[in-house]
């Protein structure tokens, strides 16, 4: 059986599966369809915030970021799981407690005023589309791989399949349906890593494996990886690259915007109790980690096994013709992700970094008649073309490309489900029309999902980066607009509906201003005055800016708050009450 | 409601555990997987030093061990100032 075939049948189960629960759990009610009822148990529920959670981002792009750079992208594994610490100490009890579905309401009630809810639903929706831009982006890289067609098909047939499924579950159906989805990525992550961790150290567990010794080279396996990078000419594996400071403000931003980000959050909404919401962060976090620990050996292992194939003599020796390059190459050709170009004509795919500081490195390469690298490899297909770059069978192959699929699956519905419910619930329910039939803010729900597909699918035929970092501009957006108003509702009584408003605005509009002014006016290409490699300000990229914007936030909410009226004594009542687990019920929604 | 003496009591009693916990979240994570690493560079692990652990392996399982024993110090807590659901 070829490839394309096996692809079919493994991601086509996949998905039939996913459906036939989505249509088995298909949401009844609007509790239903945004909160699941709260019956769900801890560790389900942990399990389902883990696929929700863990995206194209996590699973396609981010051990391919690692590969790329090494030691500095450690920003995205602390970043991406620190947050929930964040969460279960600052948030996530005391959210439960209040007992509503949606942040917006949260913030609505406990700065007292309708503006803070509708600043909230924008603030919302700015991060949640931006998220959904880089899901978008990595299902194309998914669909196009294993369909064999150009990455913008693969895109289209994404969008449309993301459409049927988030528009009929609803997150009764998404809860169960994510339970199953996380089984199959985290399968689809684990067993290529095994195999190769296998196959380069004889180490079972890649966590392990990634610091043990290089079998064929007797060398420990990060130190045999920077001799063969720093002899291409790139910067060493383990070095330190980065400023410092970007490095921090970059975790930061992510760290507070997992704590901030809507689809998350609303995660603990679903749990029956108070102290419930607290083990579901660390449950949520165990099966995250399972992930997080084996991406950094998928990353330096994939780096070694890609210079290994194109210097199958070592990386002194000639690199490999063209004519007898791996079929693994042939394949991503087809997807336009994978490109050789034949500079200087002899028919050999020199791969190397051809913007090396190191003088001595590239007079050797000009001496050798090298004339630029000729190789280009997007970052996002590491991982979906690791099982192919170490020749792993065919299963495991069609295993891996289902499994980016759930990954991306499961988040986009998750997100658009946030999205949604911020416009019927928060906006026509709360704002336009208080009086809509629970039938007609289900159609209102549905509707507004469709349209963030559309807008999303759009905005992913340009992305404006690879989609972790598409998705590392989501957290600074939610790390400098929500976060912030959600950690102030709670933890002070003298916050203000004025503060949180002029917080929330302020924390927003200077990110927002900051990231169009670096990746383009609404992403769109050639509008940027500056860009990451030459930051307007100090070495702060626009990805790390969501921390600086949180910083405002906190500024400005302090400063308004202190010169205007204190919160009516009802108020620092509620602020009391969210504080103490006792008497929670049910969350509703009036 | 508990009274107000016994739930500031217990507000407290969480802030504590909650800057505790915080702290050595941040030691594990930006200190020695960013900013102390250069002090850590010495000590050797699997072909590259200790920060570089802390920054891709460790920092994870800290926070893990950090979440769970906050819900049950927690629970501990909630019990103990009679304020459990």
């Amino acid at each position: 059986m070829d490839q394309f075939t096996l692809n079919l049948i493994v991601v086509g189960a996949s998905f039939a599966l996913y459906f036939g629960i989505a249509i088995w759990a298909r949401a009844g009610s609007t509790a239903e369809f945004y909160a699941a009822g709260q019956g769900v148990h801890p560790v389900l529920n942990g399990m389902a915030t883990g696929a929700d959670w863990m995206s194209a981002a996590s699973f396609i792009s981010m051990a391919g970021l690692i590969a790329a750079v090494g030691y500095d992208n450690s920003t995205y594994l602390m970043g991406w799981t620190g947050g929930y610490v964040l969460l279960a100490m600052l948030l996530a009890p005391y959210l439960r407690k209040f007992g509503k579905f949606t942040v917006p309401e949260f913030i609505g009630d406990r700065f007292y005023s309708p503006t803070a809810r509708m600043v909230a639903v924008v603030c919302l929706i700015v991060a949640s589309v931006t998220y959904v831009i880089g899901q978008m982006t990595g299902v194309g890289v998914a669909f196009s791989r294993f369909l064999e067609v150009q990455s913008s098909t693969g895109l289209y047939i994404g969008a449309a399949v993301v459409f049927f499924y988030a528009v009929l579950g609803g997150m009764k159906g998404i809860t169960y349906t994510q339970v199953a989805q996380y089984c199959v990525l985290i399968t689809a992550y684990t067993i290529p890593a095994i195999f190769i961790s296998l196959q380069l150290t004889g180490q079972f567990l890649p966590p392990i494996g990634l610091f043990s010794e290089h079998t064929a080279s007797g060398m420990p396996l990060l130190a045999k990886l920077d001799q063969v990078v720093t002899e291409l000419g790139f910067s060493k594996y383990t070095g330190h690259t980065d400023t410092t400071l970007n490095m921090f403000l970059f975790t930061v931003s992510l760290m507070i915007g997992t704590a901030g980000l809507p689809h998350v959050i609303v995660r603990f909404f679903t749990v029956p109790k108070v102290a419930d919401a607290r083990s579901s962060a660390g449950w949520a976090l165990v099966f995250i980690a399972l992930l997080y620990t084996v991406a950094p050996a998928v990353g330096a292992m994939a780096r070694l096994n890609l210079i290994d194939n194109v210097y199958p003599a070592g990386t002194q020796a000639d690199p490999v013709a063209y004519e007898a390059r791996p079929d693994w190459m042939k394949n991503w050709e087809v997807t336009g992700l994978l490109k050789f170009e034949d500079k200087n004509g002899d028919g050999l795919i020199q791969f190397y970094n051809d913007k090396s500081a190191n003088e001595e490195f590239n007079a050797a390469a000009t001496a050798k008649g090298w004339t630029g690298n000729e190789l280009t490899v997007n970052n996002d297909i590491m991982v979906l073309a690791n099982p192919e770059i170490a020749n792993l069978p065919g299963w495991v192959i069609a295993l891996v490309a289902a499994g980016g699929l759930a990954a991306a699956l499961s988040t986009a519905a998750g997100l658009l489900l946030a999205i949604s419910s911020a416009i019927s619930h928060d906006l026509i329910k709360g704002q336009l029309n208080p009086s809509i039939s629970e039938k007609g803010e289900l159609l209102a729900a549905r509707i507004s999902m469709a349209v963030a597909i559309v807008v999303a699918t759009y905005l992913g035929l340009n992305p404006p980066g690879f989609a972790a970092q598409t998705v590392a501009l989501a957290f600074g957006l939610a790390a400098a607009s929500i976060f912030p108003a959600l950690m102030m509702g709670i933890f002070s009584k003298r916050i203000n509906n004025s503060g949180a408003v002029a917080g929330m605005v302020s924390g927003l509009a200077v990110t927002v201003v900051y990231i169009f002014l670096h990746k383009g006016w609404f992403f769109i290409p050639d509008t940027n005055s500056f860009t990451d490699a030459n930051p307007l300000l100090l070495s702060i990229k626009s990805t790390s800016f969501g921390a600086v914007g949180a910083l405002v936030n906190f500024g400005v909410a302090y400063l308004v708050s202190n010169a205007t009226k204190e919160p009516p004594a009802h108020i620092q009542e509620l602020v009391e009450g969210i504080r103490v687990p006792k008497g929670a019920g049910a969350a509703t929604g009036h | 409601m508990a009274d107000k003496s016994s739930s500031n009591a217990y507000w407290s009693a969480n802030i504590r555990i909650i800057s505790i916990c915080l702290v050595i979240w941040f030691m594990c994570s930006f200190g020695f997987g960013i900013l102390l690493r250069p002090m850590l560079s010495g000590i050797a692990i699997g072909g590259t030093d200790l920060g570089f652990w802390f920054a891709q392996q460790g920092s994870i399982l800290v926070f893990l061990v950090l979440i769970f024993f906050y819900a049950w110090k927690m629970g501990k807590i909630d019990a103990e100032h009679g304020v459990e659901e």
